[in-house]
Order: C-alpha cells, then sequence, then structure tokens
C-alpha cells in the first residue's frame, strides 16, 4: 500500500517536473525569439525615430526609441536635392532594364540547357558552370569591360551582368522538372523552341521566376562596386553612390544646396540628413519584403535542392 | 569479322553526318543559346585570358591589346607579392573574417529556427519570420551607413549610452580591434533570419507522428529538440556548413571596402580589397592580377575540396 503511494507521488512529481521543464523551455523559446525580433527592428525604428523627431532633440541626444516632436523640414530640404531624385532616376533605369535583361538570358540560357535531347547539353553546362569556380579577377574583368569603351556609360550597369550562373541553375532544374510530353506534343504541332519557352516553358516557372526576378532586382538596387568601378560621372551614378557619399563619407553637399548657414544648425541637420535618407533609400524595398514573402521561401529551398 | 566492324568503326564520314544532322535538328536551340554563348565568351572567358598579365610587365596606353603584348617577366609579382610584409597580414585578415563569421554567423539561423518552428501561432511565427528577413535586402552601403552613424563618437547612438553609463567614448570605425567584431556581427544581423529559412523548411518537414510517438514517451520538449529535431535536421546542416567552407577565402570585397579607412588596415585589409587599390587606384595592373590570381586558385582549390567533401557525405555536390 504504502510503495504504490510512493510511486504515485513520484509520478506526479516527474510529471509535474515535465510541465515545469516545458514551461521554462517555452519561456526561453520565447525571449530568444523577442530578443530576435528587437534587435532587428530597433534599428529601424531609431533610424525613423531621428529622422521625424525636432531637431532639437536630436542634438541634445534624447531620442533613443521614439520619436521626441514632430518635424519634417529636413525631409523637405532633402527631397529638394536634385542629386537625389537624379540617382534615384538611374537606379530604376538600372534596376528595370537590368532586371529585364536578366531574366530574358536567364530563360534562354536554361532552357537548351534543359532539353534532355540536346547534343551539346553537356558541354555547355559544363561551359557556363565553370565560370562559377574560376574567374579571371577584377583586373582582367575591368580591362575588358573598360576595353570595350563602356566606362562611364550607362550599358556599364547592364551588359557586362547579363546573367548568374547560379540563377540559371536554378531556372534549369524547374524547367527540368515540366513533364517532358507537353514539350513533343508542342513539337509534332509545329511548334518551334522559341515558340515551346514563350508558350510553354515560361508560363509554367512563374513561381521560379518571380523569385529569380526578385533576387535580380534586388542585387541591381543594391549595386554599389561596379558602378564604383565604372561610373565615374556623378549624373549617371545610381543611389548607393549617392548614399555612400553622404551616409558614410559624411558629405555635406545637401546641406549646402539647401543653403543652410550657422555651424551648430548645421551639425544637427547633417545627422538627421543622414537618417532621412536611409529611410527614402530603404523603403521601397523593405515595401515589397511582405508581398514576396510565400515565394522566398520557395526561392531558397530551391538553391538548396538541386539534383 | 564482318559484323563487329559494323558495329564499332563509325568512320568520319558518318560522324560528320550525325554532327550535321544534331546541328539541323537542334538549330533553334543552338540559335537561342548564341547570345549567351557570346556573353560568357567575352564577360568570362576573356578575362581569364588576361590572367597572362601576372606572369607579363603591362604596359598602359596599348588598350584591350595591350594586355597580350606585355613583356615575360616570369613569376616576379608573386615574388614580389610574397616577399613584401603585407602577403601574410592580407591572408590572415581574408581567412580569420570570413573564419569568425562562420563561427558566429553559422549556429544563430539553427538557434532561431529551432525557436521559431516551436511557436505554435501562425501569425506569430510568419511575423517574426518576417521581420527578421528584412535586413538581408538592404544594401551594403545602408547597413554600413547606419552602422557608421550608430557609432559615431560625437553624434552616435551607442557612445551616447557609454556616456550617460559613465563610460568613455570609444572611436569605434577608427580601432583595428573593433573591426572584425563589427564586421561579424552586423554580418549575423542582416543574414540570420534569411539563413534561418532553410532549416525552418527542414523542421516543418519531420513527420508529426514522431513528434506524438516522443511524446507518448515522455519526452519534454528539450529533449524533443535534441533528440528528434537536432539528428533529423543534421544532414541539412553538414551540407551547409561543407558549403561555407568552400567560401574561407572569398571575403565580400563590398562591405571590407565600404567599413575600413587607413587606420584599420592592420586588421581590415583584406586580398580583395588589396588587389582594388593596387589595381584600379595605382595602376599596377600585372601586379594586381597577379595577386588576385593567387586568390582565385586558392578559392578554386578549397571549394574542389567542400566540394568532394560533400559529395562524399551526401551525395549531393554543389558542381
Amino acid at each position: 500500500m504504502k510503495s504504490q503511494i510512493k510511486s504515485k507521488k513520484r509520478f506526479l512529481n516527474e510529471f509535474r517536473n515535465e510541465v515545469f521543464g516545458d514551461k521554462i523551455f517555452d519561456i526561453c523559446v520565447w525571449i530568444l525569439i523577442l530578443l530576435a525580433v528587437c534587435v532587428t527592428l530597433y534599428p529601424f525604428l531609431y533610424v525613423i525615430s531621428i529622422s521625424i523627431s525636432s531637431g532639437t532633440a536630436v542634438s541634445k541626444g534624447e531620442v533613443f526609441l521614439w520619436p521626441i516632436g514632430f518635424e519634417l523640414d529636413t525631409y523637405k530640404i532633402v527631397m529638394k536635392n536634385k542629386q537625389l531624385w537624379t540617382s534615384y532616376g538611374n537606379t530604376f533605369i538600372y534596376t528595370v532594364f537590368g532586371t529585364f535583361m536578366n531574366v530574358v538570358f536567364t530563360c534562354i540560357a536554361a532552357y537548351p540547357l534543359s532539353r534532355k535531347q540536346f547534343f551539346l547539353r553537356k558541354k555547355l553546362n559544363f561551359f557556363i558552370a565553370f565560370t562559377m569556380y574560376f574567374s579571371g579577377g577584377l583586373i582582367p574583368g575591368y580591362m575588358v569591360v573598360t576595353g570595350l569603351g563602356l566606362y562611364n556609360s550607362r550599358l556599364a550597369m547592364i551588359i557586362p551582368f547579363l546573367l548568374s550562373t547560379y540563377n540559371v541553375m536554378i531556372c534549369r532544374s524547374a524547367m527540368e522538372a515540366i513533364p517532358e510530353d507537353l514539350f513533343e506534343n508542342a513539337s509534332l504541332e509545329g511548334a518551334n523552341d522559341f515558340q515551346i519557352l514563350v508558350k510553354i516553358a515560361i508560363p509554367l516557372i512563374k513561381p521560379t521566376l518571380a523569385v529569380l526576378t526578385l533576387y535580380y532586382a534586388v542585387a541591381r538596387y543594391n549595386d554599389f562596386f561596379n558602378a564604383m568601378l565604372y561610373l565615374g560621372k556623378t549624373e549617371l551614378q545610381p543611389l548607393q553612390m549617392y548614399l555612400r557619399k553622404t551616409l558614410i563619407l559624411a558629405s555635406t553637399d545637401i546641406l549646402k544646396s539647401a543653403g543652410a548657414t550657422g555651424a551648430a544648425a548645421a551639425a544637427q541637420s547633417t545627422l538627421k540628413i543622414r537618417y532621412v535618407c536611409i529611410v527614402i533609400a530603404t523603403l521601397p524595398i523593405l515595401a515589397i519584403c511582405p508581398f514576396l514573402q510565400k515565394y522566398l521561401v520557395k526561392g531558397t529551398m530551391l538553391g538548396a535542392v538541386k539534383e | 569479322m564482318m559484323k563487329k566492324s559494323n558495329v564499332i568503326k563509325v568512320t568520319k564520314e558518318e560522324k560528320r553526318q550525325l554532327f550535321q544532322k544534331n546541328i539541323k535538328r537542334d538549330k533553334y536551340l543552338i540559335l537561342m543559346f548564341l547570345p549567351v554563348a557570346i556573353y560568357y565568351l567575352i564577360f568570362c572567358y576573356l578575362p581569364m585570358t588576361g590572367l597572362i598579365m601576372s606572369f607579363q610587365e603591362f604596359k598602359p596606353g596599348n588598350g584591350l591589346a595591350g594586355i597580350y603584348t606585355g613583356e615575360w617577366v616570369g613569376l616576379k609579382w608573386f615574388q614580389q607579392f610574397f616577399e613584401s610584409a603585407f602577403a601574410w597580414q592580407l591572408i590572415r585578415n581574408t581567412f580569420l573574417l570570413s573564419f569568425y563569421s562562420l563561427i558566429f554567423g553559422f549556429p544563430i539561423p539553427i538557434i532561431f529556427a529551432v525557436c521559431i518552428t516551436q511557436i505554435k501561432n501562425k501569425h506569430v511565427q510568419r511575423s517574426a519570420q518576417l521581420i527578421t528577413y528584412l535586413p538581408y535586402f538592404i544594401s551594403t552601403v545602408v547597413v554600413v551607413g547606419m552602422m557608421t552613424n550608430f557609432l559615431s563618437p560625437s553624434t552616435g547612438i551607442i557612445n551616447q549610452v557609454i556616456v550617460k553609463l559613465g563610460g568613455e567614448q570609444i572611436n569605434f570605425m577608427n580601432s583595428p580591434d573593433w573591426f572584425r567584431r563589427l564586421y561579424v556581427i552586423s554580418g549575423s544581423w542582416q543574414t540570420f533570419g534569411f539563413n534561418s529559412i532553410i532549416f525552418v523548411a527542414a523542421i516543418m518537414g519531420i513527420s508529426p507522428d514522431l513528434y506524438e510517438a516522443m511524446r507518448v514517451d515522455g519526452a519534454n520538449k528539450r529533449q524533443q529538440v535534441w533528440f528528434l529535431v537536432l539528428p533529423m535536421i543534421k544532414s541539412t546542416i553538414i551540407l551547409l556548413l561543407i558549403m561555407s567552407l568552400g567560401n574561407l577565402l572569398s571575403v565580400g570585397f563590398e562591405k571590407v571596402y565600404l567599413m575600413y579607412n587607413p587606420s584599420v588596415y592592420e586588421t581590415a585589409d583584406v586580398i580583395s580589397t588589396y588587389v582594388y587599390r593596387q589595381g584600379i587606384e595605382n595602376k599596377n595592373f600585372s601586379f594586381a592580377t597577379a595577386v588576385g590570381l593567387f586568390n582565385s586558385l586558392v578559392g578554386f582549390t578549397i571549394v574542389s575540396i567542400s566540394n568532394w567533401f560533400s559529395r562524399k557525405f551526401n551525395e549531393t555536390s554543389i558542381w
């Protein structure tokens, strides 16, 4: 009798420990996630807060989390800056045309490589895959692009980067997954490969293409290095070059062009101007992210599961 | 005898005919691939032939042809590089930056993925994921710009807090001691959410029956993670680890270039930034090409080795 009670007690204790253990575990999980979310969000929140807080609060260093006061003067100064809009426009051109060319070239590269009967398939696969592991490096690449007369030309931002081999491979895998019958039927009915690509292959791999388009577009929008190498003229430079000048090299051009005077006013406005620039430059890219979440998950899986 | 020769011997004439037949059948595919092939030849393979510069004395002013008409100097540039005081520092910095990024950056996405899959509320799960992806899409310029401004000695928030707490201002961006930490921390901040996607997907793929079975056997959540979740995603972890080992000597140029300044070269200068300064800024094209070639060769070797491992381990390779 006694031992029975004892064992029952022990069982209850174990049960309690178990529930208790799970509770602690859950709490740890929540703390970690909360920490991750806060660490990610805080810099953004801080940047936004500074950009809309009143100038005096910013210069006194009172803003730590939420905005103090409300002032959009700096936005007005920045918005009036011509150079910002020129560089924004350039980025728009490079992103739209560049991404378009990227997607077209990725498709016309991936389609022949995905056709199983194509007699050059293996050789061409190696031809493009090799470039992922070995390249001429920075200097020879630079000399080829400048040697072609592309220095200080808008084309230098588009032509040397028509596709990424990695993305071609992803696109090729997606096309290989299309049932062979569809292609056979189409070619029996007299369609040539161009028609098959446009009318059958591309519509069927739309989700994959959406992900690749996103990757290409983000890379184009964020591209800084190539602009630095090939674009010396300010009026051709994209947004990222402009941002570097304002944020990292701490240029005060915007303020000068707005004609502000007084050292103290200048100091705090420069600071605010930088944060406003971050907001203006980052907003477009962050705004599209929520709509793309479902594609994103698919996209990373594409890269991971290859043959 | 006759039969045998019929089967094996394909005459040159027949080969030619087969080739012509193939070309005729696949003419549209060839036509379609042509622009792509031209692109690769000009922008990938033509630069590779330019590597010849690293064994020559390049004379500027001869245009593209100048690449191939320099005077042969053998291994002079390689010798010059390895005898210089920079060689060891550059290799060490390049290796350490990626090594630390891997050590600290690799486990965080896994831990985060385990945590996020423990949450049963789908809304919380999705929003937490969405928020943590965001930094991945921001440009390096903006990330470095935010860092520079947050850490600024006079106006940055970090130093304001340090001063309020009674400490002394630290000039983070000009301190060689801080460079690697800042590089690694900001890198982790930017990529941990995005890199966790693949682990989340792997964990989501575990059958709910297995959890149920473990629960019936009396396992608590901690034990479920330790004895079920981690073993189930082990192969994903190892594969990704091997793949990132392949990138050990390829530090991204952009971020280092944007972050560094001459006062932190001692820990910050890496091979790619050195090549940039020597080649593009100082116009020592041949020397810079040689250093770049050394970097490519080492990188190629490391990728090949890691690829061999991943093939061995998983029968999955990245080739």
